[in-house]
């Protein structure tokens, strides 16, 4: 019984506790260890909250088997839970994380009435006519006239921009801001992208050159793995 | 073997069974075998244009629903024997006629005539399905207005959905040259590059059409007006030649031709 070896290891560190489940047992095993251990090492009242992270390894956490362990920390007070990380993640989420971060590129002028919805980044190499409308969930670069309406980040990503050779829209959405060309007859733009300026907390559309300062995750090219 | 042409633009009144009614008399005058089909199931007026509204006997649902042969249907135009009419039904509407049933009449026409041109009715509902449903090409009228071209735009998404042996091809009607060089109408280049499609002709605004069809006589027919030329060079280009594009500038008197040779400005 003493020689059993442990399936929780507990480590403290600066920033509180971080947990390791071993990834080979079962489930119900590490949960009841994990709750026999609590028990015993319950804070007391007076100490300040501790924030724990858990390790999983290589396992793969069910939403209910997520929330039982959330419950067992929650459970004795002066837990809380930081992160709970595992290696692992499912085929379905992975395919989908590949989907959102890539770059469609498509060859087609959008019409009046015509709708092009892509995941993950739009690289438009044609018009788009007014009464038409180009949506996607990350950035929109368009090679080409965009006269319709162009809604980047519609999943509701802010940092999402809308890069154009030539601007002229009737309007710019990005995640829920959206911005429409101005009541009287203007000339469009070159070379110009639109984003969200938080501190006017409107749509601007700016220079090319300002994306570098303003956007400097654009070039990387899993910027959305770090944004989850 | 015969090619079938629709005719079309999305809006009503930018001139498409006017456009059908001239190409067809400009084709049949270079003595090609034509056939006109009005798909205006309920409002036809293809017929009164051609000025052969009192020959009706039987109409295309008339074919379709079987009442009669396609032959007993077709009208001979009263001026020259290579052009034919198949009229639209001015009692039944829309719904009367299948894409199945247009199909089938359009490929039994194939078979007798070089050109059948199919005037599309106004709308994107099923008469418009019905019209471009057996055509092998496409052509899109639209006039120097954006409601027109936006629609001529939404039109020609549609047609690139279909089958067709070529993308469709444009015509520009209505051009007033004074309005567009003043800035106040959408200039031919600018809708040639927001549409994207190759132009096959451009028609100026002229009084002889209102007058023509009102007289039953397609303009096509008078050798010397502008819009008549235009006409003529269009069934040209779509039998294959290269014709240049018309110079819309008026002709000028021999005043003006005399002031402009001393450089004094006109």
């Amino acid at each position: 019984m003493q020689d059993k070896k442990q399936l929780i290891t507990i480590k403290g560190t600066r920033e509180g506790l971080t947990l390791f489940i071993d990834e080979l047992c079962s489930f119900n095993e590490a949960i009841k260890e994990l709750h026999d251990k609590i028990i015993k090492n319950k804070p007391k009242k007076d100490d300040p909250i501790v924030s724990v992270r858990i390790k999983l390894g290589n396992r793969y956490l069910e939403d209910d088997q997520d929330k039982q362990l959330t419950e067992i920390i929650n459970q004795a007070n002066g837990f809380k839970i930081d992160s709970i990380e595992s290696e692992v993640i499912r085929k379905e989420d992975a395919l989908k994380w590949k989907e959102d971060s890539k770059i469609k590129a498509i060859n087609r002028i959008v019409r009046s009435g015509q709708v092009l919805e892509v995941k993950g980044d739009l690289l438009l190499i044609g018009d788009v006519n007014p009464g038409g409308k180009v949506v996607s969930t990350g950035n929109i670069y368009i090679m080409g006239n965009l006269y319709g309406i162009a809604h980047a980040g519609v999943d509701g990503d802010r940092n999402a921009c809308i890069v154009a050779s030539y601007m002229k829209p009737t309007q710019l959405r990005i995640a829920d801001y959206i911005s429409r060309a101005p009541d009287y007859e203007s000339d469009g733009v070159y070379m110009e992208c639109g984003l969200v300026d938080e501190g006017q907390d409107k749509i601007i559309i700016d220079r090319l050159q300002v994306l570098s300062n303003k956007r400097k995750e654009l070039s990387r090219f899993e910027r959305r793995v770090q944004n989850g | 073997m015969g090619e079938a042409i629709v005719i079309t633009s999305g809006k009503g009144g930018v001139g498409k069974t006017t456009t059908s009614a001239n190409i067809g008399t400009a084709l049949a005058l270079m003595e090609k075998k034509v056939c006109l089909i009005d798909t205006d199931i309920g409002l036809r007026n293809l017929d009164v244009v051609m000025g052969l509204e009192n020959r009706i006997i039987y109409d295309i649902v008339d074919v379709i629903e079987e009442r009669c042969k396609l032959k007993q249907a077709l009208i001979k135009d009263k001026r020259f024997d290579y052009l034919t009419l198949l009229p639209a039904a001015q009692t039944s509407d829309k719904t009367a006629v299948t894409t199945d049933g247009m199909k089938k009449i359009i490929s039994e026409l194939k078979q007798e005539y070089d050109y059948i041109i199919i005037d599309c009715p106004a709308g994107i509902e099923q008469g418009f399905q019905n019209a471009i449903a057996g055509a092998d090409r496409a052509i899109v009228v639209t006039t120097p207005e954006k409601s027109s071209v936006r629609d001529a735009d939404r039109i020609i998404g549609l047609i690139e959905k279909e089958d067709m042996k070529e993308p469709p091809r444009l015509i520009i009607n209505r051009i007033r040259n004074h309005m567009m060089k003043s800035g106040d109408m959408i200039d031919i280049d600018d809708i040639v590059q927001l549409l994207s499609i190759d132009l096959i002709g451009v028609v100026i605004d002229d009084e002889e059409v209102i007058k023509a069809s009102n007289k039953g006589e397609p303009v096509a027919l008078h050798p010397n007006t502008k819009s008549s030329i235009a006409y003529r060079n269009i069934a040209r280009r779509i039998l294959g030649e290269t014709v240049p594009l018309q110079s819309l500038e008026d002709e000028k008197g021999m005043f003006q031709k005399v002031k402009k040779f001393f450089g004094i400005r006109a």
